[in-house]
């Protein structure tokens, strides 16, 4: 079977970019990759776009075809589909480029996430948004997905004894290392104090422990190692890929603060690219809330259980054992639903070129990336590099 | 959000609490589900509706701030999760409570009561929340 290579990586800036549509932000994230691969758009042989919510947020479903068409391969009848995880959607679509690749059936694909949430805002788009979780069992009673992750705050806190701070303290990484990244949604640096003083969104968690409201969009062209030679691309190879699922709602799972989805997923994909945890360089990972950052350094292998608490003052730095989140995370690069783990690949293909500016990790081999569905119903992780 | 027999279809398990009981290996699921996550296909056909008491304890909870917009009336209200005596866990508010005295470990017990509206001249909604026992 083929090795599996990212190609060209783009995307747009993230934010609240409220002049920009749907299909505009995929299309300039699109090209931005078709560009930077040095590749045609017309080469390309199937496209999978990756969004969450474009049904209830924009009333537009269908975005397989919506994004062929207005990228202009619709012309050459190249097919298009969406997938759709949840809040994972953006890992699934590579997850499911790399296995279309893999299987010899193309060459070359091209990813697209995109998010446009701002069409919507206030407490509607909050009700939106809780469509992630069980509509009948846990939103109809009032569940957020930011209540949910408060819920499992509270007791992660009390079980393993951490404090708030612990907590900020990913906020406060996320923020420093996004103060470097030009499309990121958040410049500022966030101090402790800040973090700790914004706020309540649902107790114990405040504002600066939830990701934002983003618009964004990320493409990444994925090709077979014929096409890398044949074309002779520098590519950055994903080493391996897996899955793995949890209960959808939150009240079903053997644990409050346990992401079953995460440690099944990770352990596969370390075993799949035969490295261990420790030649992990750089981790990009999913904190939609500041505890799911706590909860997946443990689960992902990086910390035992209730211990993160010990590497997130120092360890996760840019400079750090083990940095998480260069490109800024979910909470300061921005978190466009359907984008974000698109994007999670576009910082790695960055990183492991050496490109990624005042940001760079310090000679990076291997980067773990971690998108997450919901509240942990899904887990996507591949492991990006080496060679 | 949704037309009657959305609400109308779960009614019987909201109202009444009703779980389902795998006749193969006796484990208690709420909200009801049709296949035993633990015996699959050796459950079809054997999950048999029984009555929950509507009593547990707190397993932990938050005082929800930012509102989607069918609650906005409730601003704040206290969610949790709650392990009931028979089993299962489920997601409830907790009333009749100052959110002080509200407790991770403490019991509860349910109660029925309006859950929320759907707009000003939407279908009313009910269900079960939980007091304090």
């Amino acid at each position: 079977m083929s090795d599996v290579y990212i190609v060209g990586a783009g995307e747009t800036k993230f934010g609240e970019l409220w002049e920009r549509s749907l299909r505009e932000l995929a299309v300039e994230a699109g090209l931005r990759a078709i560009e930077n691969a040095g590749v045609y758009s017309r080469d390309v042989q199937v496209l999978y776009g990756s969004n969450s919510l474009a049904g209830i947020i924009n009333g537009q479903e269908n975005i397989g075809a919506l994004l062929s068409d207005f990228s202009g391969i619709a012309e050459n009848n190249i097919p298009a589909i969406r997938i759709e995880a949840s809040t994972a959607s953006g890992g699934a679509a590579v997850r499911q480029a790399y296995l279309a690749v893999k299987s010899g059936e193309y060459d070359l694909v091209m990813v697209g996430g995109v998010e446009k949430m701002t069409d919507v805002f206030g407490t509607e788009l909050i009700d939106l948004t809780s469509s992630v979780l069980d509509r009948e069992w846990e939103a109809f009673f009032g569940a957020t997905p930011a209540a949910l992750a408060a819920i499992s705050a509270r007791k992660y806190m009390s079980d393993f004894n951490v404090e708030k701070d612990a907590l900020a303290m990913m906020s406060v990484n996320d923020h420093l290392n996004a103060s470097k990244n030009p499309d990121a949604q958040y410049k500022n640096k966030l101090t402790l104090e800040q973090a700790l003083n914004s706020v309540s969104v649902a107790e114990p968690l405040n504002m600066m422990d939830c990701s934002p409201v983003s618009d964004g969009a990320a493409a990444v062209l994925v090709a077979s190692e014929n096409y890398v030679k044949k074309h002779k691309l520098d590519g950055v190879k994903i080493l391996s890929s897996a899955d793995a699922q949890d209960y959808l709602a939150l009240h079903s799972r053997k644990s409050l603060y346990t992401l079953e989805s995460a440690k099944v997923a990770s352990r596969k994909a370390l075993e799949r690219a035969k490295i261990k945890i420790d030649d992990v360089s750089f981790a990009e990972i999913h904190d939609s809330y500041s505890i799911y950052g706590l909860m997946e350094l443990e689960d992902l292998g990086f910390a035992q259980k209730g211990m993160a608490k010990e590497l997130v003052y120092e360890d996760i730095k840019l400079n750090g054992r083990i940095p998480i989140n260069p490109s800024g995370g979910l909470k300061a690069k921005g978190n466009p639903l359907g984008a974000t783990g698109v994007g999670q690949f576009v910082e790695a293909y960055r990183q492991l070129k050496e490109k990624a500016g005042e940001r760079q990790v310090k000679d990076p081999r291997y980067a773990m990336l971690h998108n997450m569905g919901g509240t942990g119903s899904m887990s996507v992780v591949h492991i990006v590099g080496g060679e | 959000m949704g037309e009657v027999s959305r609400f109308w279809r779960e009614s019987a398990h909201r109202y009444r609490l009703v779980a389902h009981k795998c006749g193969n290996c006796e484990r208690t699921f709420f909200p009801p589900r049709d296949v035993c996550p633990i015996c699959h296909r050796e459950s079809v056909g054997k999950m048999k509706e029984v009555d929950l008491s509507g009593k547990g304890v707190i397993e932990s909870f938050t005082v929800i701030h930012e509102v989607p917009s069918p609650f906005v009336r409730q601003r704040p209200y206290i969610l949790a999760i709650i392990k009931l005596d028979e089993g299962p866990s489920l997601t409830a508010q907790i009333v009749d409570a100052d959110p002080g005295e509200v407790e991770m470990g403490k019991r509860v017990s349910a109660v029925f009561r309006k859950i929320a509206q759907q707009g000003s001249a939407g279908i009313i909604q009910y269900g079960y929340k939980f007091v304090l026992a």
